[in-house]
């Protein structure tokens, strides 16, 4: 319990210090996430609605391995990222190994099927909606999806703070592809196992605390300027 | 609004990161690293050579692996027979002895197993299995894991056969550590790595002095031949360095709480 508190007031100091070395990786933290979140929407959302318009073959198919993959252990992502980026492995001349790019390719595999999944299902009701509508309009099929993907912008954003959530916390895939270097790759989840593992639970706590502030800080800031949840509002 | 979000954003996903004139990778261990030794020697490289050398922090398995598959420019681990069958098998250009430091048994500060007054390493650790205390192994492949075992095969015992009280976590020294600090259990450890262990709770360094348990460090430089893309003109220029009398000063000198933690070895001219 000591260690709790003491992380708490650790934390407090870290954060109104404006800690050097705390204000790099915390930056570095939100640098790969929102990079690998920005590359994840524009694959996994017109995914999603291309999946919720368009009949084909494979359609179930595609959906439930989607919706399978939204658990995919990170640990093996990183495993599989490392091996193909690792200088013995297909793509090892771009040597990208430990390098935050690594990082946002492995968070991108990650949480592309979450949020494709999270907008294929608002977008299929929204798609039933307004499914006559838009065949009677004889509109193209890519006017369909941008018309489904602005209208339901609100779930859809619901989507994307769920793989932001995921990709923020997430230590297993980036320790081993970006592989915790000071400076250069340490993230705010990496350091938090770094400090654990030479028992400064302290230390890593208030680590821990900061990185849910920054989680629930985006969050909040998201929210605002997209102007949901407000008063009169839906 | 707009612009100013996108902004954000595309400065986000840039990502620059100012770096000294020259970088280099190198897999150290664990128990280098938690040692707190890179601390002082990394910024006196930095500020000598004008080359920043990025740690990777990793066992001496997963080191030498990251090594022969050339993802690292050069290696600094302690497990002599790993080491020289890198650089039997090509992968390694050569092999320089920098330092030693020691392993030291950990335990309960109650000591059931009573290992405190044994006269070897490996009477020990008998003990400890004559008496079914708890121990925590690394389990890692680690120098440290292949250390504990090759002693335990001096004792004339196999791990294999051990009961629920031997216990391979499978990490890393700090994660051992904690998880012989929560059992408590006896566990294996650099010296190093324990006088910076910040949750010692009810654990207490018990023995230690045996010439067995001195760990000697070693620099292998990524065999160029193998690998074209490694940085071996900085690997070398590192090498010189680090068998420098500049470097034997710092780390002679590098005490934790008065005690002194390595011993420069290295012939600088082999």
């Amino acid at each position: 319990m000591v260690d709790i508190w003491s992380g708490i007031a650790q934390a407090f100091w870290l954060v109104f210090t404006l800690d050097a070395e705390l204000l790099e990786i915390a930056g570095r933290s939100l640098r790969v996430t929102l990079s690998a979140l920005l590359v994840a929407c524009l694959i996994a959302l017109p995914l999603a609605a291309l999946v919720a318009v368009k009949r084909f073959r494979a359609r179930r198919l595609v959906i439930a391995v989607l919706n399978a993959l939204m658990g995919l252990p990170p640990v093996v992502v990183g495993l599989i990222v490392y091996v193909v980026l690792s200088r013995s492995g297909p793509l090892g001349v771009m040597g990208l190994l430990f390098t935050p790019t690594a990082m946002i390719i492995a968070q991108v595999i990650i949480i592309v099927p979450l949020i494709a999944s999270i907008a294929h299902q608002s977008i299929r009701d929204l798609w039933e909606e307004y499914h006559d509508l838009l065949i009677s309009m004889n509109v193209t099929q890519g006017q369909k999806i941008q018309t489904l993907l602005w209208d339901s912008r609100r779930a859809l954003l619901t989507a994307a703070l769920a793989g932001f959530g995921r990709a923020i916390g997430e230590v297993g895939a980036i320790m081993i592809v970006g592989g915790n270097i000071d400076h250069a790759t340490r993230v705010l989840t990496t350091a938090i196992a770094l400090e654990t593992g030479k028992g400064e639970f302290a230390l890593a706590l208030a680590l821990g605390f900061v990185l849910i502030g920054l989680a629930v800080a985006v969050n909040l800031a998201i929210h605002w300027l997209g102007r949901t949840e407000r008063e009169g509002r839906w | 609004m707009k612009h100013w979000i996108m902004g954000a954003i595309s400065a986000l996903a840039i990502g620059s990161a100012a770096q000294a004139a020259d970088v280099m990778k190198m897999a150290v261990t664990t128990s280098f690293n938690n040692s707190g030794l890179a601390d002082v020697l990394l910024p006196e490289i930095a500020a000598d050579l004008d080359l920043e050398v990025q740690l990777l922090v990793v066992g001496t398995g997963q080191a030498l692996k990251l090594g022969e598959a050339g993802d690292v420019d050069a290696i600094l681990v302690h497990s002599r027979k790993a080491e020289e069958a890198f650089v039997a098998g090509g992968f390694g250009s050569h092999r320089t002895e920098i330092m030693y430091n020691d392993f030291v048994f950990i335990g309960p500060k109650a000591d059931p197993a009573a290992i405190a007054g044994s006269d070897a390493a490996t009477a020990a650790l008998a003990a400890i299995a004559d008496a079914g205390s708890n121990f925590v192994s690394r389990g890692d492949d680690s120098g440290t894991h292949k250390k504990e075992l090759s002693l335990w095969a001096e004792a004339g015992l196999d791990p294999v056969q051990f009961g629920d009280w031997y216990n391979a976590v499978g990490a890393g020294m700090g994660a051992a550590l904690n998880t012989a600090s929560g059992m408590p259990a006896y566990v294996m450890s650099d010296r190093a790595s324990w006088l910076n262990f910040g949750n010692k709770g009810d654990l207490a360094l018990l023995y230690a002095g045996d010439p067995v348990l001195f760990n000697q460090y070693a620099y292998l430089p990524v065999n160029p031949e193998m690998h074209a893309h490694v940085k071996n003109d900085l690997a070398l220029k590192l090498e010189e360095w680090l068998i420098s009398d500049r470097a034997k000063a710092l780390i002679n000198d590098y005490k934790i709480n008065g005690e002194t933690l390595f011993v420069f070895n290295a012939k600088t001219a082999e």
